[in-house]
């Protein structure tokens, strides 16, 4: 088949990039499961982008760009496998005996499992040898494709840090086995995999320093994650809790910032400017993993942000009910932050009275979000003065401006 | 970043082949599994619909058929990391029609919604 034309495409480059991203996490965990290492998958994947990069510029971009990268990675793996002294352990593995037709059989062993490798491809990246940051990093660059300069944007730091923490975590990944965690461990090890996609989620939706209030591409990745975990483990009611969380939060991005990039809390948000696609993607996630079983702490969650999804207007939300839904929250993921949730709603619920008494038997050292929780009741209290106080201590515990500008605004107009 | 895809298409009078709605599906499967794909549906013939325009001042409703364009066959929602994703997404679904069902013509618009 004669390349495809593709008359007004100027930048063959972005071309090539987008396949990889589409196919990245399907190549390395198939050439995983071959070479035993990720890392060397990882850049014998790499190792087919550059020629891609090469040749799609002067011949075309191929009538089949995903298979073809495919191909070409296969390629790599088996070039590598030679150089390899276990080589022949591998042929017997496949079941191959000499010649073209070992070729064969390794690609043809390559071609089961798609969904199973790029399993065991998250598994891997969120393996417990590795720190929390290698995890990320690792997972953003085989699972999403993307490039050590775009991680090092989206964490602001630098290339050479981000391209040091995959550096290391694929040393610390070299004895680890490409394989799906044992049952006995199965809880821990998936807790880990959402962990992480919801820790790269929140740094986008929520930054946690810097200018941006928030960096929606960065949790769209993670929501992407999240639709892709859906699809490979249809069964676990955690994964579809997780993913309900990050669409619904997902579908305020666009009401909590102002023209100017300002904070936009869920009191002041524009309800009509809500995705409503999201929403109605996030409440089917939700009850799939309500049929599924039992609400974990991300379904819980999930079901605490469908309770604003639901109300049409700030006024309308029903706050007993999630008062009700953190506490229950509280009870299977105890923490000093869900408290503060729970302590908000219940002011909200029961009034400003109740709330603060809740928030007062708290300690959360360095939060922001206490002090402002403390000031908005003060502030409904008539407290005036301690309100401000508050706020004041709200705008300097923070570290990201936008916040900030909130605290101190709070702080005088209180 | 969002896209809708608008497939149009004169639909040939040989009937559909018997392996193109299910190398569809497999395809829809592909895209929802890769996150990309996050919602789609195919619409009836523009028969069942109607149109209402709004010219000079007057607004009118007309039932379809509407014979002087193609029929629109389906749209899907994608939301991907930049266009060149979705070009590929929707090229690879274009391809399965030029490849099972020759006699078929058509085409596919790509647009960007506007998110805020």
């Amino acid at each position: 088949m004669s390349p495809n034309r593709r008359s007004d495409r100027p930048d063959v480059r972005r071309v090539v990039e987008a396949v990889y991203r589409i196919e990245s996490a399907r190549i390395i965990g198939a050439l995983a499961r071959l070479v035993r290492d990720v890392g060397v998958a990882e850049e014998l994947a790499q190792d087919a982008l550059v020629v891609a990069l090469e040749q799609w510029p002067d011949r075309g971009v191929p009538d089949d760009p995903g298979p073809w990268l495919m191909a070409t990675a296969k390629h790599r793996a088996i070039d590598y496998l030679r150089r390899q002294e276990t080589y022949r352990r591998k042929l017997a593995v496949v079941g191959a005996e000499d010649g073209f037709s070992e070729e064969t059989a390794i690609v043809d062993a390559l071609d089961d499992h798609i969904g199973d490798d790029t399993l065991r491809l998250i598994f891997t990246a969120c393996h417990p040898s590795l720190t929390t940051e290698s995890q990320v990093a690792l997972t953003l660059r085989m699972l999403g494709g993307l490039r050590t300069d775009e991680i090092a944007r989206a964490f602001l730091t630098t290339q050479a840090s981000v391209s040091q923490r995959i550096l290391r975590a694929k040393k610390a990944l070299r004895g680890v086995a490409f394989e799906l965690p044992p049952a006995s461990e199965a809880p821990a090890r998936l807790s880990a995999v959402l962990g992480t996609v919801y820790l790269i989620f929140n740094e986008g939706y929520s930054a946690t320093a810097g200018a941006d209030w928030a960096r929606p591409e960065l949790a769209k990745e993670a929501l992407r994650l999240g639709r892709v975990l859906c699809g490979l483990m249809p069964d676990a009611p955690e994964v579809h809790g997780l993913t309900a969380l990050m669409e619904l939060q997902a579908s305020r991005i666009g009401a909590r910032t102002d023209a100017e990039g300002r904070p936009v809390l869920l009191a002041d948000q524009d309800r009509r400017r809500w995705d409503r696609l999201l929403i109605r993607r996030g409440l089917a996630a939700l009850a799939r993993a309500e049929e599924l079983g039992t609400l974990g702490p991300y379904g819980l969650q999930a079901a605490i942000a469908a309770g604003h999804a639901r109300a049409r207007a700030f006024e309308d939300t029903d706050w007993s009910r999630i008062a009700a839904l953190y506490r229950l929250l509280s009870h299977v993921a105890p923490s000093a932050v869900v408290e503060l949730n729970r302590a908000v709603a219940v002011g909200m619920a029961d009034g400003p009275a109740a709330g603060l008494e809740l928030l007062d038997g708290l300690r959360l050292p360095g939060y922001p979000h206490l002090p402002a929780a403390r000031g908005e009741m003060l502030e409904r209290l008539g407290r005036t003065a301690e309100a401000r106080a508050a706020f004041a201590e709200a705008a300097r515990l923070t570290r990201n401006d936008a916040e900030r500008a909130v605290f101190t605004r709070r702080a005088s107009s209180a | 970043m969002r896209y809708v895809m608008l497939l149009e298409a004169t639909q040939p009078q040989t009937p559909p082949p018997a392996g193109l709605m299910e190398a569809i599906m497999k395809l829809g499967e592909e895209a929802t599994a890769a996150g990309a794909l996050i919602d789609n549906a195919g619409l009836l013939p523009s028969a069942a619909g109607a149109r209402i325009t709004v010219t000079g001042g007057d607004l009118t409703v007309t039932d379809g058929p509407f014979t002087e364009t193609k029929e629109m066959i389906s749209y899907a929602v994608y939301e991907v990391r930049s266009k060149e994703e979705a070009v590929e997404w929707c090229s690879r679904f274009m391809k399965v029609h030029r490849d099972l069902w020759p006699e078929w013509a058509g085409s596919c618009r790509i647009l960007q919604v506007m998110e805020f």
